[in-house]
């Protein structure tokens, strides 16, 4: 087991950093609301100034959204290099020193794709950018977590490690199913098409939308916004009813785990109250999910929508984590009663033989 | 001496005649349906000062409220192969004027220069989004009282969207075309494209909501005459 050799400064950094990162994720969640992804057209420069000396004054418009965007990052890129420094003094375990050396790699290389998005004028990167913003949060998460008193202190039972490698396979499946939702729901918003389904539950009136040409010119034609949006596609549509089906999944599998440790007696106590977070916030997030649709995808639901998405996804991840550290325990004890097993065995047969 | 002096005329002769054989193509553009209302458009306060009567609307179906839809945009498709048209040498101009761009639609030669002006004492980025290869993507700053920006694209694209990125709402679509063959409807419907030369043409009159329409044209003496219909499907009415 660890011991406590993390200053809580360093974990107190690293929740800081974790906040840090969830804001960036809101702020780049509301430029691609807002449509404002090229609003500056150079990088790394800002209309040629410096990025930190552009004056306020010309903080309009669209900008405003993308050049806090990337202050913001820029903060969060500082914070994970203090971070990784920070770990590399002050804690002795060597693989948290180079997690946090890849965390620092993360988040230049985010910094670079949102450079390059806006240079080579590409949504798919803005889809891989968002993609790995989530990893990265995920990435931080895992710091803040092994850094707390908690993960130094925590004392459990022989029982509940088992418990822990029950649990742990669902809770790394279901994980796994949200980040692909996440996935699905970043391409989706990428794509600058608009809501490609506007009603819900149903979609075009029907359980599963037409998408023949005559039905896709239908919609095209009626769509009337000042954002003028690319036109909705087939493609558009299944992407966007993929999500539809993703959350249905995502759902039955968080309320899956949920239930599951709620039955296991020995599932251990942190596993009952974080899944019971975590299923009152899939929840909340279907709730988000509709109400993004209903208005008409409004800036601060989607928005809310995206940043609960990573909150739901880095909580998952840190259950994975938490139940895994249980779970070697388990596995440890199980290795090492198969290692007993086979040195008996072998001594038996040697005994026999003779 | 003489022989330079005979080539002259002969050339200026065949251009006279092929002015003599040439004539317009003029018609009409007429919705046919009830289009979607249009919303207004919100503003941000720097551009909303720029409106002091109010916001705008958006301009998805310019009509005249008698059947004649504008901004459609009306072009000879085909029937032109093999023939090469000098570039103009003035440019055309797209300006920005209330946060908005003027003319919505609008129409350019290939190769020729595409001049966007800025009338506003805000600060714009002009976003060109073309969709064909070929043609450049970029995205540039324009300051208040900046130089024109000037622009060039190599194929034809029916329609290029420029936009803004600053103001979300700042779209315009200008067909490229390789010919000098093109015109965009008034709002009571009706285009002419000038100066066609005799022969028979396929013509395309595309609406960005509405889709497109083709007929054939055939142009001899006097001007020829081609009016469209745009025909809106059931529920978008």
């Amino acid at each position: 087991m660890d011991r406590p050799t993390t200053p809580i400064w360093i974990h107190r950094l690293a929740v800081a950093t974790v906040l840090a990162v969830l804001a960036l994720i809101g702020i780049g969640g509301l430029v691609t609301s807002k449509g404002a992804g090229m609003a500056v057209p150079d990088w790394p420069t800002t209309y040629g100034y410096n990025m930190f000396l552009f004056p306020i004054s010309k903080w309009q418009g669209g900008i405003f959204y993308e050049h806090s965007h990337r202050l913001v990052a820029s903060a969060v890129g500082l914070l994970t290099v203090i971070l990784a420094v920070a770990i590399w003094m002050g804690d002795s375990r060597r693989w948290l020193r180079w997690f946090g050396i890849a965390a620092v790699l993360l988040v230049v290389t985010q910094g670079l794709l949102g450079g390059l998005r806006v240079t080579l004028y590409k949504d798919q990167i803005g889809i891989v950018h968002a993609a790995l913003a989530q990893l990265f949060l995920c990435c931080v998460a895992t710091i803040a977590l092994v850094t707390s008193p908690w993960w130094h202190h925590y004392r459990f039972t022989p029982a509940q490690s088992r418990a822990a490698a029950t649990l742990r396979p669902w809770f790394i499946f279901t994980t796994v199913a949200v980040f692909f939702q996440l996935l699905l729901g970043a391409t989706m918003r990428h794509e600058h098409a608009g809501l490609a389904v506007p009603d819900f539950p149903l979609a075009y009136g029907r359980v599963w939308p037409a998408t023949d040409k005559v039905a896709l010119d239908k919609i095209n034609e009626s769509r009337i916004d000042q954002r003028d949006f690319k036109p909705i596609t087939a493609t558009h549509i299944y992407v966007h009813m993929a999500h539809r089906l993703g959350a249905i999944m995502v759902l039955a599998l968080v309320a899956s785990s949920w239930w599951m440790t709620r039955r296991n007696s020995d599932a251990p106590r942190f596993g009952r109250v974080w899944s019971n977070v975590w299923m009152g916030g899939v929840i909340l997030q279907a709730v988000l999910g509709a109400a993004t649709i209903w208005s008409n995808k409004a800036a601060d639901i989607a928005t809310l929508h995206v940043i609960l998405g990573a909150c739901l996804l880095g909580l998952g991840a840190a259950q994975c984590l938490a139940l895994s550290r249980l779970a070697s325990m388990f596995d440890h004890t199980v290795k090492s009663d198969d290692s007993r097993k086979v040195l008996k065995s072998s001594i038996e047969s040697r005994v026999a033989a003779a | 001496m003489n022989l330079k002096r005979t080539l002259t005329a002969t050339a200026a002769l065949a251009a006279a005649l092929q002015m003599v054989s040439a004539a317009d193509i003029v018609g009409k553009i007429t919705l046919k349906g009830t289009p979607p209302p249009e919303k207004d458009i919100q503003l941000d306060a720097n551009c909303g000062k720029l409106h002091p009567d109010g916001n705008p609307k958006t301009k998805f179906f310019v009509t005249d409220g008698k059947g004649g839809l504008g901004d459609v945009f009306v072009y000879i498709k085909d029937g032109l192969t093999g023939k090469t048209f000098e570039v103009p040498a003035e440019a055309k101009v797209l300006d920005q004027k209330g946060c908005e761009y003027s003319p919505y639609v609008s129409g350019v030669q290939t190769k020729q220069k595409l001049a966007v002006h800025t009338s506003d004492p805000v600060l714009h980025n002009v976003h060109p989004t073309p969709a064909v290869a070929g043609n450049k993507e970029s995205n540039m700053a324009q300051l208040p009282k900046s130089k024109d920006l000037e622009y060039s694209f190599e194929n034809q694209e029916i329609l290029l969207r420029f936009k803004c990125d600053v103001h979300p709402w700042m779209f315009a679509y200008v067909g490229v075309v390789s010919s000098p063959y093109y015109s965009v409807s008034e709002k009571d419907g009706t285009f002419k494209i000038a100066n066609v030369p005799a022969g028979s043409y396929t013509v395309e009159a595309f609406h960005r909501k509405g889709g497109k329409v083709t007929q054939q044209v055939k142009v001899e003496s006097g001007n020829a005459t081609a009016d469209f219909t745009i025909e809106l499907k059931e529920e978008a009415k």
